[in-house]
């Protein structure tokens, strides 16, 4: 004996959730199948790779060690390229949040002259398209006898991620209350001191958000690695993976791994700071 | 400098004297960004601007096919890419505010196509997209005998699966903002209007869109400028081939950059300011506030 009532309201929770499901699975597989067919490749051998199965007969961590072994043409200098992503992921990571913290202490907290102006370009830097740059940004590091050297597509990703890590610093410290400065202030705090002492601390997650999307946004980057660096032992990953587009019949299964290797990291970072990146950034990415 | 000031009209003081300590340390901390801004920004676009300034380059580019192309080709992905993206966007924040504890997770899975490099994803659909050995053709053979068709070598659908690679990579961001759009609209609204009897597409007209419909046309025109310098998309997919047909500006100038043509390069960035900056200053408008 159920009551009618009852059983009515089930059926159209049922027909609710039955719903949600037709939006949910498509979700999934929508957006797991560029993913799962990278990691599909990276444990099958050759044969079962290209043979369009969806599980391989004998998956293998065969193609993982001849990347880590470097075994083949296109992965001879893996090791140094993936130094070279690491070290210029963690030196614009470092660049940009000294830039950036630093003017954006100057525009907020010690209303420089003219730092309304700045942040208006800095602005107007963050809104013109990267790829538009890229252009004028590969015939100057020509000129300024930077290409083919790190620094060059360091100070080229700086340019690019300091607008926007101003511009979420300067939100974040217009926050902080004017009294703490002031305060401070009277007991006879430098500037500099408040700089090191009052305002590092209180703005350490914008700045984790900040030195997150920095490193991110180089480790990440193709455009620019690709026309900067140009030597083998120069180049980061992604542009060592597009590299293997030059030949014929590339080693889809071992570029595959090596993207999957090269995916991991950004991803595991993502995951770990995603309560700052959320809350720092995706709020200010949009203000309504 | 102190002669100059005291010439003009108005007598200053001098500047270290008109100067607080901490302005002067304003100037000095805000040194580093105007020294990268200088350098990298100011001197590039002028050095640019420059290279671009003789009409024989703009009647060079108004001759090329490739160029009308690309700009066709661009305009195709900003407004009917962008506009489906953000639609599914707009409908997924729906679904995701919905409280589940499935759909929790299911928006952390959602995420990865947004934190994982584009790259080798990219380079992924590329390879299933391949008619012979790519899973989805392999997949069509298996199904029906036939063979599928060769995917990257239709210009109208390598474009398509361009502009779908563009939306599985960006649509997680743009989802994630309408959710907090749609989070921020007070339940009470909603509670009311269920006591009303409202319909499902009332409480969206009345209710969610009103209340979202300036965050979502901003994230549209935000969405259409950074899509300008999507070149990630476009390239590794088809390399804006068959027959340099599947083009958009961003792969274009980096085309004509590498066959040296370094003055074409420039005018066609040129020829996209009319549509960018009205674009820039509009954001840049909601953005200082």
């Amino acid at each position: 004996m159920k009551l009618p009532g009852l059983s009515e309201f089930s059926w159209r929770d049922a027909g609710n959730e039955a719903r949600l499901l037709l939006i949910g699975i498509p979700v999934f597989i929508w957006t797991m199948v560029p993913i799962y067919h990278m990691f599909l490749f990276a444990i099958s051998p050759k044969e079962d790779a290209f043979s369009g199965k969806m599980w391989p007969d004998h998956p293998t961590l065969h193609n993982f060690e001849i990347v880590f072994r470097q075994q083949h043409y296109f992965l001879r200098d893996f090791y140094i390229q993936f130094w070279n992503s690491v070290v210029i992921a963690a030196a614009v990571g470092a660049l940009t949040l000294f830039v950036a913290t630093a003017a954006a202490f100057s525009i907020s907290r010690l209303r420089v002259p003219g730092g309304r102006v700045v942040m208006n370009l800095a602005l107007f830097t963050y809104f013109i398209p990267a790829a538009f740059l890229a252009v004028p940004m590969y015939r100057t590091m020509g000129t300024y006898g930077l290409l083919n050297n790190h620094w060059s597509l360091i100070l080229a990703m700086v340019t690019i991620a300091s607008p926007y890590a101003i511009w979420v610093l300067k939100q974040a410290s217009d926050k902080l209350p004017v009294e703490l400065d002031e305060a401070a202030v009277m007991d006879g705090a430098t500037t500099l001191q408040i700089f090191r002492l009052v305002y590092l601390p209180l703005m350490m997650p914008s700045l984790v958000a900040i030195g997150t999307y920095a490193v991110l946004l180089a480790w990440n980057e193709y455009l620019y690695a690709f026309l900067l660096l140009s030597k083998d032992t120069e180049i980061t990953l992604p542009v060592a993976l597009g590299n293997f587009l030059a030949a014929d019949d590339s080693p889809w299964e071992l570029l595959m791994t090596t993207g999957f290797i090269y995916a991991l990291p950004p991803a595991a970072v993502y995951y770990v700071f995603r309560r700052y990146m959320v809350g720092g950034l995706t709020a200010g990415a949009v203000k309504s | 400098m102190a002669i100059t000031l005291s010439a003009s009209d108005l007598p200053s003081p001098p500047l270290s004297a008109r100067l607080s300590p901490p302005q002067v340390w304003g100037i000095v901390l805000l040194a580093p960004y105007i020294l990268v801004f200088l350098a990298f920004v100011i001197y590039p676009i002028g050095y640019g601007l420059w290279l671009a300034r003789q009409p024989a380059s703009y009647v060079a580019l108004f001759n090329d096919p490739i160029f009308a192309r690309a700009a066709v080709n661009t305009l195709i992905f900003l407004l009917i890419g962008i506009n489906i993206k953000m639609m599914i966007a707009l409908f997924l924040s729906g679904f995701f505010v919905e409280q589940r504890r499935w759909i929790k997770w299911l928006s952390v899975i959602f995420i990865l196509p947004w934190a994982v490099p584009s790259i080798p994803t990219i380079l992924s659909v590329r390879f299933m997209l391949n008619p012979e050995w790519g899973m989805v053709n392999q997949i069509i053979f298996k199904l029906t005998g036939d063979d599928g068709p060769n995917w990257l070598n239709d210009p109208a659908v390598a474009l398509s699966m361009a502009i779908g690679v563009h939306i599985w990579k960006s649509l997680p961001f743009w989802t994630l903002i309408l959710i907090t759009g749609r989070l921020a609209i007070s339940h009470d609204l909603f509670e009311a209007a269920a006591v009303d009897g409202a319909t499902w597409w009332q409480k969206f007209r009345y209710i969610t869109w009103p209340s979202m419909q300036t965050l979502y046309i901003t994230c549209t025109l935000l969405s259409m400028i950074w899509t300008l310098g999507d070149f990630n998309s476009v390239y590794l997919l088809t390399g804006g081939g068959p027959a340099d047909l599947t083009h958009v500006l961003s792969t274009l100038g980096i085309r004509y950059l590498r066959l040296d043509q370094l003055s074409l390069a420039m005018a066609s960035i040129v020829c996209a300011m009319p549509f960018v900056l009205p674009l820039v200053y509009f954001m840049m408008k909601r953005l200082s506030r």
